[in-house]
C-alpha cells in the first residue's frame, strides 16, 4: 500500500472509527452525518459484534446445557467436556476467591470470560478483511462509497463496551454492599475508614478526608477494569494496522504478534473476571 | 475516545446476557456435573465394597473348599472300607461256590466211573460166557465127554 502519509492516516482513522448511528430532527442517518450529535449516537458495528458474539456464545453454551439437562447421567460428548471444563474452572476460580455464596457470580464471570475472550477473539481476524468486505458490500448494494462504510469488529477497542462492562460491575458492587451491610453500613465503610478514632470531634474532621479516600478507592474500580481491556485491545489493534500498510513485509510480522495477541486476548479476560470477582468479593465483604 | 449511547446498549445487552447465563446455562450444566461427580462418587464407593465383598467371598470359598476336601477324603476312605469288605465277601462267596461245584463234579465223576465199571464188567461177563460157549461148542467131544455129559444128566 504505497501511498502518501495523507492516506496513510486516513486510512488508519478509517480503520478506528465505528459506524454510527443516530437520530437528526427526527431522521435517523448514519457515520458523517452524526459528527454533531454528542453523546446519543449509537455505534452500531459495536452493538452488532458484541451482541451478536454474545448471543453466539450463550447459543452454543445453551446446547450444551440442553444436552446436559435431558440425560445428566449420559456419556458427554466433546463439546460438552470442554463447556463443563470451563465452568469447573470458572466455578473453582469463584469458590475460591468470593467468600460467601451468591448465585449470581459465577455466571456472571463466566459470561464476562467467554463474552469478552469471543470479543477480543475478533482481533485475530486480519484486519483489513472484514472493513473491506463492509465497504464493498456497502459500495455494491447501497450505493455508498466504499470509504463512507466504516467497520470495527472489535467490540473491545471500542471504549463504550468496556466502560458498559466496568459500570455493571460497579452498579453490582454498589448493590452488594448495600444488601450486606445495609446502607447506613455502607456509608459508615466510606466515611470512617481508613481513619478511625473514638476521638468524636477529631473523626468528625476526618470524615471528608475518609470520604475522598474511599470513593476514589471505589471508583477506581471501575475505572481501571474498563481501561486495561480497553488499553490494551486498541493498543493491539493498532499495531495489526499499522502492520497492516507496510506491504508484504507485513506476514511474519503479523504472525508473531498475533501469537503474541493470543497470550493477550486471554490474559485481559481473565483478568477481567478474575478482578470482578475480586471487587465483588470485597464488596460483600463485611469488615474492610 | 467518545462515550456515546452505546453504553446503555451494551449494558442492556450484558445484563441480559448474564440474565440468560444465569437462569439457562449455569444451573442445568452445574446440576450436570454434580449429578456426574455423585455418579462417580457412588461408582468408587461401589467398587470399595465390592472388593470387600469379594474379599470375604474368597475366604468363605477357601472354608467351604477345605471343607469339602476333608469330606470327600472321608466319603473315599469309607468307600475303600466298603469296597474291601465287598471283596472279601465275594471272595469267600467263591470259594464256597468253587468247592461246592467241586464236591458235585467229584461225585458225579465217581458216578459215571462205577456206571462205566458196572457196564464193563458185564460186557467182559458177557464176553466171557460167548468165548466160553465157542470154546465149548467145539471141544465137546460126545465120545470123550460122554461121562461127563451121562453124569450130568443122572444128576438132573
Amino acid at each position: 500500500m504505497a501511498a502518501g502519509e495523507t492516506t496513510i492516516s486516513s486510512h488508519i482513522q478509517h480503520h478506528l472509527t465505528n459506524a454510527k448511528m443516530c437520530s437528526v430532527n427526527g431522521e435517523t442517518v448514519f457515520n458523517k452525518a452524526c459528527s454533531e450529535s454528542g453523546f446519543w449516537v449509537l455505534h452500531i458495528d459495536t452493538l452488532a459484534w458484541s451482541i451478536g458474539l454474545g448471543i453466539l456464545f450463550l447459543w452454543l453454551f445453551r446446547i450444551a446445557a440442553v444436552k446436559a439437562s435431558k440425560d445428566t447421567l449420559a456419556v458427554p460428548g466433546k463439546f460438552q467436556c470442554f463447556v463443563e471444563m470451563l465452568i469447573e474452572f470458572i466455578d473453582s476460580n469463584v469458590k475460591s476467591t468470593f467468600q460467601g455464596r451468591s448465585k449470581l457470580i459465577a455466571p456472571l464471570a463466566l459470561t464476562i470470560f467467554v463474552w469478552v475472550f469471543l470479543m477480543n477473539l475478533m482481533d485475530l481476524v486480519p484486519v483489513d478483511i472484514l472493513p473491506a468486505l463492509a465497504g464493498w458490500i456497502g459500495a455494491t448494494f447501497f450505493g455508498m462509497e466504499a470509504k463512507d462504510v466504516y467497520m470495527k469488529v472489535v467490540p473491545t477497542t471500542d471504549i463504550n463496551t468496556t466502560v458498559s462492562l466496568a459500570l455493571g460491575v460497579f452498579l453490582l458492587m454498589i448493590g452488594y454492599s448495600i444488601k450486606i451491610k445495609g446502607v447506613v453500613g455502607f456509608i459508615k465503610e466510606l466515611t470512617l475508614h481508613p481513619f478511625n478514632t473514638k476521638i468524636v470531634w477529631l473523626q468528625i474532621l476526618l470524615v471528608p478526608f475518609n470520604l475522598l479516600l474511599e470513593v476514589l478507592a471505589l471508583i477506581t474500580k471501575p475505572f481501571s477494569l474498563a481501561l486495561r481491556l480497553y488499553g490494551n485491545l486498541y493498543a493491539g489493534e493498532m499495531i495489526f494496522i499499522l502492520i497492516g500498510i507496510i506491504g508484504l513485509f507485513q506476514l511474519p510480522l503479523h504472525f508473531i504478534w498475533a501469537v503474541f495477541h493470543i497470550l493477550v486476548i486471554v490474559l485481559q479476560a481473565f483478568v477481567f473476571m478474575m478482578l470482578t470477582i475480586v471487587y465483588l468479593s470485597m464488596a460483600s465483604a463485611d469488615n474492610h | 475516545m467518545n462515550l456515546t449511547l452505546t453504553i446503555i446498549g451494551q449494558m442492556i445487552a450484558f445484563a441480559a446476557f448474564v440474565l440468560f447465563c444465569m437462569k439457562f446455562v449455569w444451573p442445568p450444566l452445574m446440576n450436570a456435573i454434580e449429578a456426574r461427580q455423585q455418579k462417580i462418587a457412588d461408582g468408587l464407593a461401589a467398587t470399595d465394597r465390592a472388593e470387600k465383598d469379594l474379599e470375604l467371598a474368597q475366604d468363605k470359598a477357601k472354608d467351604q473348599l477345605k471343607d469339602a476336601k476333608a469330606q470327600a477324603a472321608e466319603i473315599i476312605e469309607q468307600a475303600k472300607k466298603r469296597e474291601a469288605k465287598m471283596l472279601d465277601e465275594a471272595i469267600a462267596k467263591a470259594n464256597a461256590e468253587r468247592d461246592h461245584i467241586l464236591s458235585q463234579a467229584k461225585a458225579e465223576l465217581e458216578a459215571e466211573g462205577n456206571r462205566l465199571r458196572e457196564d464193563l464188567r458185564k460186557q467182559v461177563a458177557a464176553l466171557a460166557v460167548a468165548g466160553a460157549e465157542r470154546i465149548l461148542r467145539r471141544s465137546i467131544d460126545e465120545a470123550a465127554h460122554s461121562d461127563i455129559l451121562e453124569k450130568l444128566v443122572q444128576e438132573l
